[in-house]
């Protein structure tokens, strides 16, 4: 492939604390700046999102004294949806007797993220897991036990160890609720403002640096300003791009994109994971799909017939006649290969024409032998859940029939460039979480989305935020600041602009046509033609949204579509960012791959030489290309080796 | 099972605002594919309304996959609507014939304001799990996680409270729209784990005052919340939350 351009030096710091990297984290704690308890009490924070991220940094920051806003788009703080995560939280903790380590989890993470993470976050990640462990226990969730009373452990996919932590296939549900219920806490001591059904429309960027936001309340419509010493984005991934994700139906890029907009850098956006085991689109009525935990991968085997167009039902195909084409390409992971890995080989037996279903677009997860092996009870136990949605949601029965499972959008790793404190490129924003890009590189690890979020709520940001009050002093802005007057105006203005188009389209249509654009061409295999392609057809149906698009009702009553009506408007710039992004990037890595790198067997074919590398765009003013900024990304302590799972 | 698409007739509550009038809206679709979720349905219904220009069906949804607890519909006059343990999201169409009539309501219970459509504020769960919901521990203080070993039993049974969505369609299934079956799931949750022994007083009462004051009515046995929650939590945890509260008041 061509090579690449030579880039500016990049403008930023990524504040990385020197030292060696196990003692990066616990020497920058010594160091950094502290804020007197009284003084506390003094500043304004304000958190955007109530997901582990965002409930956990709340509750966190309000323990520590400082007057807390938090906001959330659903009408209780508990719906956020870190709420559906399943499988588990990945922890250092080594009670299995396994051999894990801080090291070990670090590895596997950098690893499985294909070398395009820092090493120093994510060692930082790893560090801190024990500590969540011990935080969730003590707040009373539930997390599974052994007949001892101790804690079980289950494994996830690319790591050769049992350290995952998990409750059922809820443990997002269990962690989030342990979160919110301190948030509940903080709420009744008066030291958090809870905003329900109040959505963040813009971020205020006073000399240069984040003082608070613009809200739009949404069962009124009611525009409100709200002035703060610091702001925390703890909104989450963008996977609705793709209209059909694994992601509620509410999730959306709004408030990190607005904050685009004001500055920030949105780095590596094109990273998307799509997850391997999901329910398969059945109908173009398909509202979302729904994700089959990854932990199904411990038991279940996938397979597909090696015969192409095989119609026979799985339970009439023989033994011999059947491919379990994880197991035979990988075996050591075998079922448990990463997510990339997982889904890109489902798709490849699909397209040799072996996919089942009746669209052809589907493989089996297969429990008939686990089920032989440990009996129906013990596999109920552990998935019993899980089976009774893909049957209320299939109409067929799991522990008689393979399940037919197909990849789908599921998670974002790119976000909002950070540096090491979690602070933005925007002084005073600072990113946590899935809304920021620092710690999964190309590609996550199952069981590390509820690690990072509450890592970055729990144990980083209740250091970091001091250290940038402390050292910057923030000077107290009023909500009477002309650049409130300005962002709320522009705010107003949008509502009108999008309730007068009174075009003919619905924006479901829309957000459907941004969809397929974004699957077939920025999703699990990209070449330069289709990236190219993508990018002129979404700016043209950028173009046509703001031209033709039927947003219904008025602005000052609950009003759902006219929600949704910015959000697809921001889609359809963030979609295009993605392209680029992915076009720039002449390389194949972890959730990335371009057609054109590929090793002979077909695997994702990183340059380390040219790519090792964060890519930050710029925003530069409406319908502008953004401007593309490179981090190198320096290994110190890990050797880069093309990642092998066989 | 069918693959062919069914005509279903729709009686779907309306209602401005809090202080207008509701009714019941008749529409008919003859396009519902069986294979549909309820909520895609609602979508088509909705997208069909926009396209003659007529205002949307306002309802509350989000994961649909049953965890988050924001849909709320009553369907067919029970919560959730016909299938047991299944929240409305995970409702399928195939559960219905070709040619029915489905009435769809909001939650209806004082302590449930209504805010538009089949949209109402359940905030009152919030308050109610401020009142003292969890446990007090700060973060970062925490003792080693297997410090403490906790029977499996225990641990299971904890869990089984846990699961709770906070969706309130035990409040909305009660003939008295008492919350117990949501603050006796809480309760019990945290009186099966060593965490919560500490608080465990304070907490029964501080809960149970405060379900109290939000407006939601005494419990009576009808025992229409177990029925209807959508994660099938048992109304032991209200005997739980009694046995809790009494304990609490009479030491």
């Amino acid at each position: 492939m061509e090579v690449p351009k030579n880039y500016k030096p990049f403008k930023w710091d990524s504040h990385i604390p020197p030292g060696p990297l196990k003692e990066k984290w616990s020497s920058h704690k010594n160091n950094i700046k502290l804020v007197n308890p009284n003084n506390k009490r003094k500043h304004n924070v304000i958190v955007v999102g109530t997901g582990l991220a965002g409930a956990s940094a709340a509750a966190s920051l309000a323990e520590l004294g400082y007057n807390v806003k938090a906001f959330c788009i659903q009408d209780s703080a508990r719906r956020a949806h870190s709420i559906a995560a399943q499988g588990g939280i990945n922890a250092a903790k080594n009670y299995q007797n396994d051999g894990d380590s801080v090291w070990r989890l670090f590895y596997d993470t950098i690893k499985g993220g294909d070398y395009r993470a820092r090493e120093a976050n994510v060692y930082r990640l790893a560090e801190v897991s024990n500590n969540i462990i011990d935080q969730c226990v003590a707040q009373g969730v539930p997390f599974a036990r052994e007949y001892g009373g101790t804690l079980a452990n289950r494994s996830f996919g690319g790591a050769q160890l049992s350290r995952t932590f998990y409750a059922r296939g809820q443990t997002g549900q269990q962690l989030l609720l342990g979160a919110y219920s301190s948030l509940s806490q903080a709420i009744q001591s008066g030291k958090v403002q809870m905003y329900a059904r109040e959505e963040m429309m813009d971020l205020v960027v006073i000399d240069g640096k984040a003082k608070g936001i613009i809200t739009r309340n949404l069962v009124n419509g009611k525009i409100k300003r709200h002035a703060a010493d610091a702001v925390l984005l703890c909104t989450g991934g963008y996977g609705n791009v793709y209209y059909l994700s694994t992601n509620a139906k509410n999730s959306n890029v709004t408030a990190a994109w607005r904050c685009h907009k004001r500055g920030a850098l949105f780095a590596n956006p094109n990273f998307t994971q799509i997850h391997p085991t999901c329910i398969p689109v059945s109908g173009e009525y398909q509202s979302k799909l729904t994700l089959m935990s990854e932990s199904l991968r411990n038991d279940g085997r996938v397979w597909v017939p090696k015969a192409k167009g095989d119609k026979r039902h799985p339970n009439e195909i023989p033994e011999e006649e059947r491919d379990y084409y994880l197991e035979r390409i990988y075996p050591s992971f075998g079922n448990l290969v990463p997510r990339d890995v997982a889904s890109r080989n489902a798709k490849n037996v699909c397209d040799e024409g072996r996919g089942v279903g009746e669209s052809g677009l589907a493989v089996y997860l297969d429990f008939r032998d686990a089920i032989k092996r440990d009996g129906q009870s013990t596999i109920a136990e552990k998935y019993g859940n899980l089976f009774e949605m893909y049957e209320k949601i299939t109409g067929e029965n799991p522990y008689e029939v393979p399940m037919r499972i197909f990849p789908a959008v599921h998670y974002t790793m790119g976000g909002l460039w950070v540096d090491y404190n979690l602070m933005s490129n925007v002084p005073g924003l600072f990113v946590l979480g899935e809304a920021n890009f620092s710690d999964h590189g190309a590609n996550r690890l199952g069981a590390s989305a509820l690690m990072q979020g509450l890592a970055d709520g729990y144990f980083v940001i209740p250091y970091t935020l001091g250290n940038y009050i402390a050292g910057d002093n923030p000077e107290k802005v009023d909500e009477s600041h002309e650049a409130f007057d300005k962002a709320e105006k522009e705010v107003v203005d949008e509502v009108n602009k999008l309730l007068n188009v009174k075009g003919e389209k619905t924006i479901l249509a829309y957000h459907r046509e941004l969809g397929k654009i974004m699957w077939d061409k920025v999703g699990m295999a990209r070449d330069e033609a289709g990236l190219k392609e993508a990018i002129s057809q979404i700016s043209a149906l950028r173009k046509e949204y703001w031209e033709n698009v039927f947003v219904p009702g008025e602005s000052a009553t609950y009003n759902k579509y006219l929600e949704y009506a910015f959000r697809v408007a921001d889609f359809l710039e963030l979609g295009e960012l993605m392209a680029r992004d992915a076009l720039e990037r002449r390389e194949s890595c972890g959730g990335h791959f371009r057609e054109e790198s590929q090793t002979p067997e077909g695997e994702a074919k990183r340059d380390d030489e040219n790519y090792a590398k964060v890519f930050a765009w710029e925003y530069t003013g409406p319908e502008k290309p953004q401007e593309l900024h490179v981090e190198d990304l320096v290994f110190e302590n890990v050797k880069l080796t093309q990642r092998s799972y066989k | 099972m069918s693959n062919e698409n069914m005509t279903i007739h729709l009686k779907v509550w309306r209602q401005k605002g809090p202080e207008t009038k509701g009714f019941f809206e008749d529409h008919t679709m003859d396009d519902v594919n069986p294979h549909m979720s309820f909520l895609e349905m609602l979508d088509l219904l909705n997208e069909q309304l926009m396209e003659q220009r007529k205002e949307p069906i306002e309802f509350d949804h989000d994961c649909r996959e049953g965890i988050c607890g924001s849909c709320n519909l009553v369907i067919n006059g029970m919560a959730h609507g016909p299938e047991l343990r299944t929240a409305a999201c995970q409702l399928h169409m195939r559960k219905f014939s070709d040619g029915d009539t489905i009435t769809i309501e909001p939650w209806r219970a004082r302590a449930f304001p209504m805010i538009k459509d089949l949209v109402v504020d359940r905030s009152a769960f919030d308050r109610i799990m401020a009142a003292g919901g969890y446990v007090s521990v700060k973060t970062g203080n925490a003792p080693d996680a297997n410090a403490i070993p906790i029977p499996k039993h225990e641990a299971d049974l904890a869990m089984d409270y846990a699961t709770c969505i906070g969706c309130g369609a035990c409040v909305a299934s009660c003939p008295n729209s008492s919350a117990s079956l949501f603050t006796g799931a809480k309760i019990s949750q945290l009186a099966h784990l060593p965490q919560g022994a500490p608080e465990r007083k304070k907490r029964a009462v501080a809960m149970v005052n405060q379900m109290e004051k939000e407006g939601f009515g005494d419990c009576s046995n009808f025992q229409e919340c177990e029925a209807a929650c959508p994660v099938g939590i048992s109304i032991t945890a209200i005997a739980e939350m009694r046995k809790e509260y009494m304990k609490a008041v009479l030491s």
